[in-house]
This record gives structure tokens, C-alpha cells and sequence, in this order.
């Protein structure tokens, strides 16, 4: 891939972000923030990366598996936490009553 | 293209446009639970590309998965027991603390490739050669270590465990984040000259700019620059995807990183606050209180638990106006069973929600739903303020800035412009409230002076059990 085309993918993917975002009601926007931070843990695939190529360079291993470790917190408990915000929300209000 | 490139290529594309979907999911109430999974099945689908793409071309050695398993577990373990555990009112804090998780791995990864250049066959996977491979590494750390000092502060900060320092509400602390500032560009271009052993100068006064930055920032602003990490934390990810020539991450970062500004604006108007007022001005009741508003109170009418339960017994409608003082006291409970049994007894009750109530826009909602208020309870404040001149008793909860009519009314406050709920409409208003302090802005609340307004003073929780005893001797719905 080169740098340019690059450049281009990460213009485009702002653009949608900014789109996507754009028309959320304010009861969401929490748990928003929240998904997108979980989203943003997709650094783990760059973790990923690391230890795949370490090639038996130990210290780049552990390096590689911490950075993995701090991601994969990232994602699943911000997913988790997510969910646990928006379960509140679909929940029935008739069979509370 | 061989059938492994082919394949990975099919499935970055999916995952980027679930992704995508994922987020337009999350703008919609109904769909918004199926679109958290949606986002989260495609992160696991991008794993799945990854892994099944090095198998296909390059193989991936035992001890690379003994490391991958070792990292995921602790990592995946971790996350889920505290998404489990902590409690809704602390979300923001909790989002903090994963978000400078976040910017720690990126850091980690750039750190890695650059001390320790990757030889690979395949692929020319030649880091640290070229001059892009240098920013982006720079950019990753840079971006990253803010993130992590960055949310760590913020997180200390809304528990409690950090408080703020008095020399950072002077201007001595803009000369330090200079410094800090000044040091990191240094680092940054020596290191982009080839000159590694900067990077550590990077990581460190970059470090120290997340911190400085954040510290002398007061509690009520919090919630912004948590969502401005955010938006860093994309930033960082995408400054990584370049480190490691990845399309997705790039893709997934940006668009996180526009998601994080975006919500940015939209918590600062709530608050009438312009973004580099909230970074650069410190805290706005040192400001505030030297300044203005610090007038004193004249017609301050107080009044006991059992007055305000009569009026509520005799009301047909009612507004209710939760805040953060609410979500402190961990009153939602208990605010809830007296608005069932109100409801019992015939009477409308409707919450009025101001879009910064709480400590995050929604973050009220949230705290709300989970007390069983029915989600068609809540309305948001341009709905509400028109019902307000036909509503007999409004109940502020723990709110103050919000129901200022300051905003609206001297153009000399720097509350002016404020979007806030017209409460004073209202033929009673009570406000519950631990004592006259002020709020967040630090400024005087005409409110409190004016004569359909009564203060019941005490801890929310407490005033609300009261009410209940008080309305259960009163057979206020008792059937």
C-alpha cells in the first residue's frame, strides 16, 4: 500500500466518522463514547502484528503481548460496559410496571 | 494476489462496513444494543482476518501464540470483570480508564517496531526506513502517551483520588506545558532524523503533557476532555495502522477519532463552554468566584420535608429535574419509588433531562433507565421547557447550573447563552440540596431567590426517603 493511498483511506474514514456520528440523540451519548472507545482498541490487530513478526526477539514478544493485553482491556470491557448501558434502555418498561 | 491476500482483503472490507454500521446503529435507541455486538462481532472478525492471513503466507511460530494467549487472557479477563463490577455512576471515569488503555497500546507498538526493527521476508516489511514509517511512529507515541496520562489524571480526578493542585490555576502552568510542549517537538524531529535514543524523551515529556494538560482542568469539564481522549485514543490507533501498514486500523481510528470530536462540540455547547476555554482556562470556579455571580442570597425561602409532600399530594403534574447531585448520592432508587407512587395516586410525572445532566450528556438517561424510569418518562429539554407554565411542582434534584435563569436573563453572566430549563415557569419549585454552595460554575443562582422557589436542605437520598414516609402517612398511593 502505498503512503498516498494511505492518506486517502484515512481521509475517507474520517469523513465517516464525522457523518456516522453526526445525528445522535444526547440519551446515547454516553454509551457511544463508550462503543467508540471500545472500537478504538483495534490497535490490538497492531499488537497482533508485532508478535506475529517478532520472529523469537523475546523482549519485542513481551513488548508485543503487554501492548495486546492493554487493547484487549480496552475492547472487551468497553463492549461489555456497552452493552450493560444499553440493556437498561431496551428493557420493557410494561413488565416493570 | 494469492488466496490468503485475497482473503484477508475480503475480510478488512466486511469488517470496516460493520464497523461502519455498527456506529450508525449506535444512533438509534432500538438498535443501538444489535449494533454494540455488531461492532464488537466485527473486531473479532478482523482477529479472525489477521491471524488466518499470517497462517496462510508467513506461518505464525509456537512461542508467537503462547504470547498472543497469554496477552489476550490477562487483557480480555481484566476488561470483563471490571465492565461487570463498576458501578453506573462511575461510567465516566470507567471509560476513561479503558480509553488510556487504548493509547497505551498504541504507544507499546510504536515503541516496539522502534527499537526493535522487524526483519521479515515477505512482505519488505523494512521499518523505521523510510521517512513515513518515522512520523507515524513519532505521531503514535506522541498521541499515545498523551491518551494514557491523559485519561489516567482524568480518571484519579472524577474518583476522587486526585485533587487540583493550586499551582496549576496559576499561569505557571502554560510556561510548563511550553516546556513540555517545546521538549516534545525537539524529541519528535531528532527522532524522525534517526536518532532512536530520543525516543525515550518523547515518551516521557509527552507523558508529562498528558498530565499537565489535564490536571488543572475542574471536575465539570471532566467529561470533555475524557471525550477529546477519545478522540485521541482513534487518533493514536490510525498513527499506529501506518506504523504497521494496516488499512483497517487506519479506517477504525479516523473514524473514532472524528466520533470523539464530534461528541466533543456537542458537550461544550451543552455547557456553553468553548473547547479551548475548557484546555487552556483551568477551572471555572477559581475564575468565576473572583469574578461574578459571587452576590449574595435575599429571599431565600427553606421548608420542610412534610410541606413539600403536601404540595405533592395536591399536584396533578410533575416535573422532575434530576442532576449530578443525584447520580452522587446514588438517589435514583429511591427518586423512582417516589415517582411510582405519585403515579399511583393519578399524578403526571415526566423528568426533565438537560443534555449535560449527569456528568456526560446521556450519562442521566442511563443512570435512570437502570432505576426502572421508563424510558417515555424522559424528556429532553426542548420538549419539556413549553410544559413548564402548566406544571404545578417541579422537584431539582442535585441540579443547579441548569436551572439558572441567569442564562436567559443578564447578558453579564458567564452562564449567558446557557441552554437551560425554564423551572421558574413552574407554579412551585422545590430544590433539594445539601446546603447554598454553588454549583460547577461556581455562580449565583437567581432561582433560589425567587418566591415560588423553597429549598429543602439535605442529602438527596435522605430528603427522598423522607418524602416517602411522608407520603405514605399522607395515603398518597395506597390503593
Amino acid at each position: 500500500m502505498s503512503f498516498i493511498s494511505l492518506l486517502w483511506v484515512l481521509l475517507l474514514g474520517s469523513l465517516l466518522g464525522l457523518e456516522l456520528i453526526g445525528k445522535v440523540p444526547p440519551t446515547l451519548h454516553t454509551p457511544l463514547m463508550s462503543g467508540a472507545n471500545a472500537i478504538s482498541g483495534i490497535t490490538m490487530l497492531a499488537a497482533l502484528t508485532l508478535i506475529v513478526k517478532a520472529e523469537g526477539n523475546v523482549p519485542l514478544l513481551i513488548i508485543g503481548s503487554v501492548s495486546l493485553g492493554f487493547a484487549l482491556f480496552n475492547v472487551v470491557g468497553g463492549f461489555f460496559v456497552t452493552d450493560r448501558m444499553l440493556a437498561m434502555f431496551s428493557r420493557k418498561p410494561s413488565n416493570k410496571k | 494476489m494469492n488466496l490468503p491476500v485475497i482473503i484477508k482483503f475480503v475480510i478488512d472490507l466486511l469488517a470496516v462496513l460493520l464497523l461502519a454500521l455498527g456506529i450508525k446503529g449506535l444512533s438509534k435507541v432500538k438498535s443501538a444494543r444489535d449494533a454494540n455486538r455488531l461492532a464488537a462481532f466485527a473486531m473479532s472478525l478482523s482477529v479472525v482476518g489477521l491471524l488466518s492471513y499470517y497462517l496462510g503466507t508467513s506461518g505464525i511460530a509456537i512461542q508467537s501464540w503462547i504470547w498472543i494467549i497469554i496477552g489476550s487472557i490477562i487483557g480480555s479477563l481484566f476488561g470483563a470483570i471490571l465492565a461487570k463490577k463498576v458501578p453506573m455512576t462511575s461510567m465516566p471515569e470507567t471509560v476513561a480508564l479503558f480509553n488510556g488503555c487504548g493509547g497505551m497500546s498504541s504507544l507499546l507498538v510504536a515503541l516496539g517496531v522502534a527499537i526493535f526493527p522487524i526483519s521479515s521476508g515477505q512482505e519488505n516489511f523494512d521499518f523505521f526506513k523510510s521517512l513515513i514509517n518515522e512520523v507515524s511512529i513519532s505521531v503514535s507515541i506522541f498521541v499515545g502517551a498523551i491518551t494514557f496520562t491523559g485519561s489516567i489524571v482524568a480518571m484519579a480526578k472524577l474518583q476522587g483520588w486526585l485533587s487540583t493542585p493550586g499551582w496549576t490555576q496559576s499561569k505557571v502552568r502554560h510556561f510548563v506545558n511550553i516546556v513540555f510542549a517545546v521538549a516534545s517537538i525537539i524529541a519528535f524531529f531528532d527522532l524522525i532524523n534517526g536518532n532512536i535514543s530520543s525516543i525515550w524523551l518523547l515518551v516521557i515529556v509527552s507523558s508529562l503533557l498528558g498530565i499537565g494538560v489535564t490536571l488543572p482542568i475542574g471536575g465539570a469539564d471532566m467529561p470533555v476532555v475524557i471525550s477529546l481522549l477519545n478522540s485521541y485514543s482513534g487518533i493514536a490507533a490510525a498513527a499506529a495502522g501506518f506504523v504497521v501498514d494496516s488499512q483497517l486500523l487506519i479506517v477504525a481510528g479516523a473514524m473514532v477519532g472524528a466520533a470523539g470530536l464530534i461528541l466533543t462540540q456537542v458537550m461544550c455547547k451543552g455547557m456553553n463552554r468553548s473547547l479551548v476555554s475548557v484546555l487552556f482556562g483551568g477551572s471555572l470556579s477559581a475564575q468565576s468566584t473572583a469574578s461574578s455571580g459571587s452576590g449574595e442570597y435575599t429571599n431565600i425561602t427553606s421548608c420542610s420535608v412534610e410541606e413539600c409532600a403536601l404540595t405533592l399530594e395536591a399536584a396533578s403534574k410533575v416535573i422532575i429535574v434530576p442532576g449530578y447531585g443525584l447520580a452522587v448520592a446514588q438517589a435514583q432508587h429511591t427518586l423512582r419509588e417516589v415517582t411510582k407512587k405519585l403515579e399511583q395516586n393519578g399524578i403526571e410525572v415526566v423528568y426533565a433531562i438537560h443534555p449535560v445532566a449527569g456528568r456526560m450528556p446521556g450519562h442521566m438517561n442511563v443512570l435512570l433507565a437502570e432505576a426502572d424510569v421508563p424510558y417515555e418518562q424522559l424528556k429532553e429539554m426542548d420538549v419539556v421547557n413549553p410544559d413548564f407554565p402548566a406544571t404545578d411542582v417541579v422537584l431539582v434534584l442535585g441540579a443547579n447550573d441548569v436551572v439558572n435563569p441567569q442564562a436567559k436573563n443578564d447578558s453579564s453572566s458567564p452562564l449567558y447563552g446557557m441552554p437551560v430549563l425554564d423551572v421558574q415557569e413552574a407554579r412551585t419549585v422545590f430544590v433539594i440540596k445539601r446546603g447554598m454552595s454553588a454549583g460547577y460554575s461556581g455562580i449565583k443562582n437567581d432561582l433560589f431567590d425567587l418566591p415560588n422557589t423553597s429549598m429543602v436542605f439535605g442529602d438527596a437520598k435522605k430528603v427522598l426517603n423522607d418524602l416517602i414516609g411522608e407520603l405514605k402517612d399522607l395515603g398518597v398511593g395506597e390503593k
